[in-house]
């Protein structure tokens, strides 16, 4: 069933003209509620009231993501350890498709590596955006039952996704060393990618959020747009090697690939942690761009989503 | 017109405030408040895929052509709700009962007036923000915060909260996953969860009817309790007893009117008479259809 609750016009026409009888009592009301200064329930706050609410919300934010995550294995009889194990498990799917059975380098080196990685970097933010579609849609008990900043549900999910890729790196670790590339200090630029990388995750979380609880459908369209997000976001080969000047693609295309905020955050991951694979390889100004699209889409993606605050739940 | 009845009702000190100023603080006012509902996929075609494509086609044309029904939940209400009340809403199924609690709580919008409040009125309930797969205890923190509470004040309660539901009386319960609980165990610690918080304007949707006799008891206790330090309790139920128990006003929803709204006795002795002599003329006026409020009362 589907229910849809317009949003009542901003100025509601004067109640005393439609009860004409007792015209006076209307006037009172409203002058009885100014006078004991009640406000009006259900309105939106400004924007920094908004603000200051979901800091103050922080914490349940917190506990909802890790119950979230807890609670996906709680009936498994290994518990948490899929946590760990679930990451492993898909890079051993892909190493065996790509590495074994097909042996497939595509002029990549450390090749298992680099799919490893691109695979555990884009699945964040696939998934941070699936979840930000189905936040509200999917959440409407909640939502119905209780107050808080529904900016809290779209960013609780991410977090849950930031939660589970930290479970993968450290998967992604034990690969890399299994597969030859070596510790180094470069590895300290994960966290600021990442930082960035949740950034322009949750904005477009909180986009993808409000344009969901208008149009539900859009949970069963999303998996196809970041499909083929995902295979123009390089994630199974190297841009700069299918682009690069020996190939006969106009530069513009690998340009404006490598661009795009996944390949950004993919590249920059790639960059941080695999040895063979660097500098010359990411494009211009790539910490610029990483910057830009974190703060474009984290408060874009916010002050979006705040727009629409009061009509949440009732679609 | 619901109004005569009740303009010889406590409402009407609004117009008479003037004469005990300080006395009486009004926490809720609901100022003529019509709520409409609109149901998608209803009519031509039946939620089809061609009246689904009609009513994208045609979104701006006529409601009634695209397949959108409009209900009319509830139609014109006022009153107002002072602190230290206890005001019970009654009525038949599909009168429009937990539409208005939730229109109080701001979770749905109205269609005309207004409705003022002082502070946030909650719902009592945390049902939808439990997980079943995790333990009582995390739950406990859980709600607690989705309510907004902080975690010093959730620790400081929890025992409280704990040892209300009754969850350990029959060994340690509340470290196994909510799903292994028995349907009244888990109602009670949600029950006890949601009453753990003060709140300014409380609202309650027949959560009274869950547990066993002995946890009635203590609900309806805990009820009193919190409306002594809340502002006003709001109390929706079936149960004309637990009513008289808690409140002291009554307001009577009928089809989205407001039928009366006066002292207990005098209205639940005329919706007694309303629901239990007549009962089969109460029966030949079907009740209007209303699928959306009761699916919302089940969250």
């Amino acid at each position: 069933m589907s229910q849809v609750l317009h949003t009542p016009p901003p100025t509601p026409k004067a109640p005393a003209t439609a009860t004409a009888g007792t015209s006076p009592a209307g006037h009172d009301l409203a002058a009885l509620a100014a006078r004991h200064g009640l406000s009006v329930s259900g309105a939106r706050p400004s924007l920094p009231e908004y603000v200051r609410q979901l800091w103050a919300r922080r914490h349940f934010i917190g506990a909802f993501s890790t119950a979230k995550l807890t609670a996906q294995y709680s009936q498994a009889k290994l518990g948490q350890v899929w946590q760990v194990m679930t990451p492993l498990l898909n890079a051993a799917v892909y190493y065996f498709i790509f590495g074994v059975l097909m042996n497939t380098r595509r002029g990549v080196e450390d090749y298992v590596p680099f799919l490893v990685t691109g695979v555990f970097v884009w699945t964040f933010t696939q998934s941070s955006i699936m979840a930000g579609t189905r936040a509200i849609s999917g959440n409407l008990g909640l939502v119905r039952a209780l107050h808080f900043p529904r900016a809290a549900l779209p960013v609780s999910f991410c977090l849950q996704q930031l939660q589970q890729l930290l479970f993968s790196m450290a998967a992604l670790a034990v690969i890399l060393l299994a597969f030859g590339v070596p510790p180094a200090v470069s590895w300290v630029l994960a966290v600021p990618a990442l930082v960035l990388q949740f950034l322009f995750n949750a904005g477009v979380a909180m986009v993808m959020a409000r344009v969901g609880s208008r149009i539900p459908d859009m949970a069963q369209l999303m998996p196809f747009l970041l499909r083929t997000w995902m295979y123009g976001s390089g994630v199974m080969f190297s841009i700069h090697h299918m682009t690069g000047p020996d190939s006969n693609v106009p530069s513009w295309v690998g340009t404006l690939l490598q661009a795009n905020p996944a390949a950004v955050y993919i590249d920059l991951m790639r960059f941080a942690l695999i040895d063979s694979f660097d500098g010359s390889m990411l494009p211009d100004h790539v910490w610029a761009l990483a910057l830009g699209w974190a703060l474009v889409a984290g408060i874009g993606g916010f002050i979006y989503f705040w727009k629409a605050e009061e009509t949440y739940g009732r679609g | 017109m619901a109004d005569t009845p009740a303009d010889k009702t406590p409402a009407d000190n609004t117009s008479a405030a003037g004469t005990t100023p300080a006395e009486r603080i009004p926490t809720v006012v609901v100022d003529g408040v019509d709520i409409v509902y609109r149901v998608n996929g209803t009519g031509a075609g039946r939620g089809s895929a061609t009246a689904a494509l009609n009513r994208i086609l045609r979104r701006r044309k006529s409601e009634k052509a695209a397949g959108v029904r409009r209900v009319h939940a509830v139609k014109n209400v006022s009153f107002v709700a002072y602190r230290g009340e206890a005001i019970g809403l009654i009525g038949t199924n599909g009168s429009g009962k937990s539409t208005l609690l939730k229109a109080v709580a701001g979770l749905l919008p109205v269609e005309n007036g207004r409705i003022h409040t002082d502070g946030q009125p909650s719902l009592l309930g945390v049902n939808a923000a439990l997980m079943n797969d995790l333990t009582g205890e995390r739950n406990v923190y859980l709600g607690g915060l989705a309510m907004g509470m902080s975690r010093a004040q959730i620790k400081e309660r929890y025992q409280e909260i704990v040892d209300f539901s009754g969850i350990n009386d029959k060994g340690d319960f509340i470290t196994l996953p909510m799903r292994t609980y028995s349907s009244g165990m888990a109602a009670r610690l949600r029950f006890s969860i949601a009453a753990a918080k003060d709140h300014d304007v409380l609202l309650v949707d027949e959560a009274l009817a869950t547990g066993d006799r002995s946890f009635q008891k203590r609900s309806e206790e805990r009820i009193r309790e919190l409306r002594k330090h809340a502002g006003t309790v709001f109390l929706v139920s079936h149960s004309n007893k637990s009513i008289r128990d808690t409140c002291d006003r009554v307001l009577w929803l009928e089809r989205g009117e407001l039928r009366m709204d006066g002292p207990t006795e005098d209205v639940l002795k005329e919706y007694e008479k309303f629901t239990g002599g007549p009962d089969k003329k109460a029966k030949a006026k079907p009740a209007t259809p209303k699928p959306a409020p009761k699916a919302g009362a089940a969250a």
